[in-house]
């Protein structure tokens, strides 16, 4: 990592400051945006570290981005509120037009406008992205949608959503990866007029949502790219999203072993302290290791990804090794603080649940080792 | 009017020091360092100078290892224009700092010096006090409010009975308390503005200045640990309990 970056990770750290535990857990519980974090966030830039400088962002590499994100989970706060923000414009950038990024770049930048909902996943077809149902007919200057999204991730809370729809039935196709097209959906505009968005609850404060769509009326000017091609935009935007996952990963995984080991070493019990026992240095120690050994492929992956390499295998490896390294974290994090672990006030039962996402999203564990064996090692597809 | 302020290299504040077992000072080895919180807040209390517009310039200066270029940037990118670097590798003593700052002042001609009132390695809390006495300037030390008026500043101090304001002459030094603000943290695009900065490198020798440290610390020693205390259930038992300890008669 290069100078500005600690320069970049110092700073973020002391914003982060302004948002102690208390704060999050106050969010927590009341299960409540937190707002003022991610104002103050865009405030700062740190949210347009991605967009180039000409759109009035940092125009930073990936690390950069990455940098910023695993200092966040490391000072204990959450990026998953606004992360979205940072990335999802990629696929704007890199395949909308001209005019359209004139159009919304600059303010995504300025944080004025919100992009940080992505409409992908369905109840139907998971994280079988070709099988989604719903659809996009073309009618004069609109296309007309119509179907669900489920774990569209802070709908409520963005103005524009990022939306993978059905153009071309699936059988009238060429190449099975054909005929889904990417939509600009402008929700402001959309809510109550053919677009209803539900939060679900879940076991972390994390402001996902399911979203329907009857005969909503999207302009055919917001169409990214070309018509029948989205599929494949979407999926070069997705590299990008694993390895910055894997970033906050590690940082929850540093989160964990710092409070951890200065537990470890301050709790007496039996007339000294619980870290001189092995069986408490051991979890922690191989914790240690194991974030370690994720943060390398992570370094790994960012290398291959600014090189313009393709850091598919990397970049997935990445992630499932960091999500486990944080997991395998939390897990000897509350073992070494016994019930107090479980105490709300330590802020470590609330990491230990929001770190469990990242091994189910944004892509599940069993779907990267599908890939490795298929497209690494030249298995038979599976599925 | 120029502001020059001057900002240490230090162990960070959430660091918890270890001396080390020869007992000639603390473990450095991969300690994380930070800019001292006090000179923290002058740079803060000069950029809102300037954003008063009463200041045109902030200037930032550091005198210590070629990492302080770091301490330095930090300055820069909350907002100071420019920044020298004194570079040296021995340990540097608050005369030798403040003789160095006289010669930078002589050079800049700031019409206000802010630097924090002691760092927080050594809390000597000398070098401001030097630095005025050096440049024959007045001084304003532990200040929780500075008021600029025309060629005067008004200079609020925390003092044992409360707040004293003095009023000075410019140019002046003063020195800052925890209370005069509270820092702001960087923004991206001044972090990435503050690379490009100017930043001077010089040594103790361009100002005529020997750093050759005049001090030896003979012994550094961590503080006694504290032992249990007891408790007492009436004032009586606690006067009978002092009384038997001695600490009254």
């Amino acid at each position: 990592m290069t100078e500005s970056h600690t320069a970049i990770r110092e700073e973020v750290a002391k914003l982060c400051q302004q948002f102690p535990g208390e704060y999050w857990r106050a969010k927590d519980r009341d299960r409540a945006y937190p707002g003022e974090f991610v104002a103050a966030l865009t405030e700062a830039g740190y949210l347009a570290a991605l967009i180039p400088e000409e759109y009035g962002g940092a125009g930073l590499p990936l690390s950069g981005a990455a940098a910023i994100l695993e200092e966040i989970q490391r000072q204990g706060g959450n990026g998953g509120a606004c992360h979205a923000q940072m990335y999802i414009m990629g696929t704007l950038l890199r395949h909308g037009s001209d005019a359209q990024k004139a159009q919304y770049l600059p303010r995504i930048a300025t944080g004025e406008l919100r992009l940080q909902a992505f409409g992908v996943t369905e109840p139907t077809s998971g994280t079988d992205t070709l099988a989604l149902k719903t659809t996009a007919v073309r009618d004069g200057d609109d296309y007309v949608v119509n179907g669900q999204k489920i774990w569209t991730s802070r709908a409520e809370h963005s103005d524009l959503m990022l939306l993978l729809a059905r153009t071309s039935p699936r059988d009238q196709v060429a190449k099975r990866t054909d005929g889904l097209s990417v939509l600009l959906v402008d929700m402001r505009a959309a809510v109550g007029n053919g677009l209803t968005i539900r939060p679900i609850d879940t076991m972390m404060n994390h402001a996902t949502t399911e979203v329907f769509f009857d005969n909503l009326r999207v302009p055919a000017a917001n169409l990214i790219g070309t018509e029948g091609q989205g599929f494949r935009y979407i999926l070069s935007g997705m590299n990008a999203e694993r390895i910055l996952i894997a970033a906050e990963c590690i940082g929850d995984a540093k989160w964990f072993i710092d409070k951890a080991s200065a537990y470890a070493k301050e709790r007496q019990v039996f007339g000294r302290p619980i870290g001189q026992n092995q069986g408490i240095q051991f979890p922690i120690a191989r914790a240690y290791a194991q974030m370690r050994a994720a943060e390398l492929m992570v370094h790994d992956a960012i290398r291959q990804y600014e090189a313009g390499e393709n850091a598919g295998a990397e970049a997935n490896m990445a992630k499932m090794l960091a999500a486990e390294a944080s997991w395998a974290a939390g897990e000897a994090c509350i073992q070494t603080h016994g019930g107090f672990g479980f105490a709300a006030e330590y802020d470590i039962e609330r990491k230990f649940r929001e770190t469990r996402l990242y091994q189910v999203a944004p892509i599940s564990t069993n779907l990267i080792l599908s890939y490795v064996a298929e497209h690494v090692l030249g298995m038979p597809r599976s599925y | 009017m120029k502001i020059l302020v001057p900002v240490k290299r230090v162990v960070d504040y959430n660091v918890k020091v270890r001396v080390k077992s020869d007992g000639t000072g603390v473990d450095l080895a991969n300690v994380k360092m930070s800019m001292n919180p006090f000179d923290e807040i002058a740079v803060e209390e000069a950029i809102r100078l300037k954003e008063k517009g009463i200041a045109t310039e902030i200037v930032v200066v550091s005198i210590g290892v070629q990492q302080s270029q770091e301490t330095l940037r930090t300055a820069l990118a909350m907002g100071a224009d420019r920044a020298i670097l004194v570079v040296t590798d021995v340990t540097t003593e608050s005369l030798t700092v403040a003789k160095i700052l006289a010669k930078v002042a002589a050079e800049e001609q700031p019409g206000l010096i802010i630097l924090g009132k002691q760092a927080i390695d050594d809390d000597a809390n000398q070098t401001g006090q030097m630095l005025a006495a050096l440049l024959g300037w007045p001084q304003g030390t532990f200040a929780s409010a500075v008021v600029p008026n025309g060629d005067r500043v008004a200079v609020t101090r925390e003092v044992d009975g409360g707040l004293e304001t003095v009023d000075l002459k410019l140019p002046a030094v003063v020195t800052t308390d925890l209370r005069l603000n509270e820092p702001r943290y960087a923004s991206l695009p001044n972090i990435m503005k503050a690379k490009s900065k100017p930043l001077a490198s010089k040594t103790p020798a361009d100002y005529g200045v020997d750093p050759t440290p005049r001090l030896t610390i003979t012994k550094v020693v961590e503080p006694a640990k504290r032992s249990a205390g007891t408790k007492v259930k009436t004032v009586d038992e606690l006067i009978e309990k002092l009384k038997n300890a001695g600490a009254i008669a």
